[in-house]
């Protein structure tokens, strides 16, 4: 093919471009994500049913918080990861910011009361049970996730696939949170952070094959 | 950014007038960046033994990238890292899928795209016809009739039997899936 010829056909009849489309689809990625692993929580697990009485709310907000604030973090390098030659670079280490934050006030807290690090089989069962429950539940919006980067051009497919995976675990995390029965912070700290984190090395897994464009 | 090459200011020009719909502007941002894309792949390829005809393959898919993937480019930053990171991707994406080896190829900096510069245009190994025959037959209408007739979007949209927006989507998608082809054709 004659180089000329390729771009007589590429200016022919040229249409305008919009501004903003990235952001628009990875916002209803995020949005539509949430949603519905919302909803696949109410079918497969329910809300945690003594939530209504209202005795742990403090509890839920901290641990939905927690988790949305990997929501936050990821989505600013979710943005940057589509877009060629914007890559972070070391920037991409404030992406553990809120982990740090919790560390240091988990480490705080057991420095200050040891008992809280002992809670029991049952607490350690529950924080297993959320590495299950997490990845699970990001599945839908790991996918919605990846299907608003495909119309991007991300040119590092592994970061990119574990910035995805990562925000698609912290979804999962959020909406976890209003099932998951446990209230010691020191378990949820340590069950959802490495939920989380294993979210996002599936998704460096995935990120080569499902991004390639 | 430290020295920006002068042709940085021109080229982003040419671009934000390409996005907004201006045909000639494109063309000739085109044409200026085949040139660089030329330079920049025969020089990138010489160091791996292999041919001119490689790079004009590979040029060519990058530039039907740059056309299809332009609303990833933010008008406020500078243009030439932007074209730089999809050539050095289209690169290293080459190179995994001819499984040559990914090791000797340095990181370098951006302005090394607007370094190369070559005119010398070839035919490349790719053949148009061919290509579309792999499309769906909605894309491949819908591109004979608006890129290579010159028909414009309505007119295609009576002769084809399609509505506007759909003539649209289907050059879109008809464009990225050729890319898809191109990438298949030089795997083989």
């Amino acid at each position: 093919m004659n180089t000329d010829r390729l771009i007589d056909m590429l200016s022919t009849n040229l249409e305008p471009v919009k501004d903003g489309q990235l952001w628009k689809a990875l916002s209803w990625a995020i949005v539509i994500g949430l949603m519905a692993a919302f909803g696949v929580m109410l079918v497969c697990f329910g809300i945690r049913n003594d939530l209504a009485a209202g005795n742990h709310s403090g509890a839920l907000v901290l641990k939905t918080v927690f988790a949305l604030s990997f929501v936050g973090t990821g989505a600013a390098f979710l943005t940057k990861s589509i877009i060629p030659g914007q890559q972070a670079g070391h920037r991409l280490a404030l992406i553990f910011l809120p982990f740090f934050a919790a560390s240091a006030a988990t480490l705080a807290m057991v420095v200050r009361q040891p008992a809280l690090a002992s809670g029991g089989m049952i607490e350690g069962a529950a924080a297993a049970l959320c590495l299950f429950c997490i990845p699970f539940l990001a599945i839908i919006p790991f996918a919605l996730l990846i299907w608003a980067m495909r119309r991007g051009a991300p040119t590092d497919l592994r970061r990119s696939g574990a910035v995805a995976g990562l925000v698609a675990g912290a979804i999962g995390a959020a909406v976890y949170s209003f099932s998951c029965p446990s209230d010691s912070w020191v378990f949820v700290f340590l069950g959802y952070s490495g939920a989380v984190a294993l979210c996002s090395i599936i998704g460096a897994q995935l990120g080569p094959r499902l991004l390639r464009w | 950014m430290d020295q920006a090459h002068p042709s940085e200011q021109e080229l982003r020009e040419l671009m934000i007038t390409g996005l907004e719909g201006d045909g000639a502007a494109h063309r000739t941002l085109l044409e200026r960046l085949s040139g660089h894309l030329r330079g920049y792949f025969k020089h990138r390829f010489a160091r791996i033994g292999h041919g001119p005809t490689e790079a004009e393959d590979l040029m060519q898919e990058a530039l039907i990238a740059i056309h299809t993937r332009r609303h990833t480019y933010d008008r406020s930053q500078p243009l030439t890292p932007w074209v730089y990171a999809i050539a050095r991707y289209k690169f290293l994406d080459y190179l995994r899928r001819t499984k040559a080896s990914v090791r000797d190829v340095p990181i370098e900096d951006a302005s090394e795209i607007v370094a190369h510069d070559d005119a010398v245009s070839i035919d490349s190994d790719l053949d148009l016809e061919r290509l579309m025959a792999g499309l769906s037959s909605k894309a491949r209408q819908a591109i004979q009739c608006v890129k290579l007739d010159g028909l414009s979007v309505r007119e295609a949209a009576e002769k084809c039997g399609m509505s506007e927006s759909a003539i649209k989507v289907s050059v879109h998608r008809g464009l990225r899936a050729l890319t898809v082809l191109i990438s298949r054709e030089s795997r083989a």
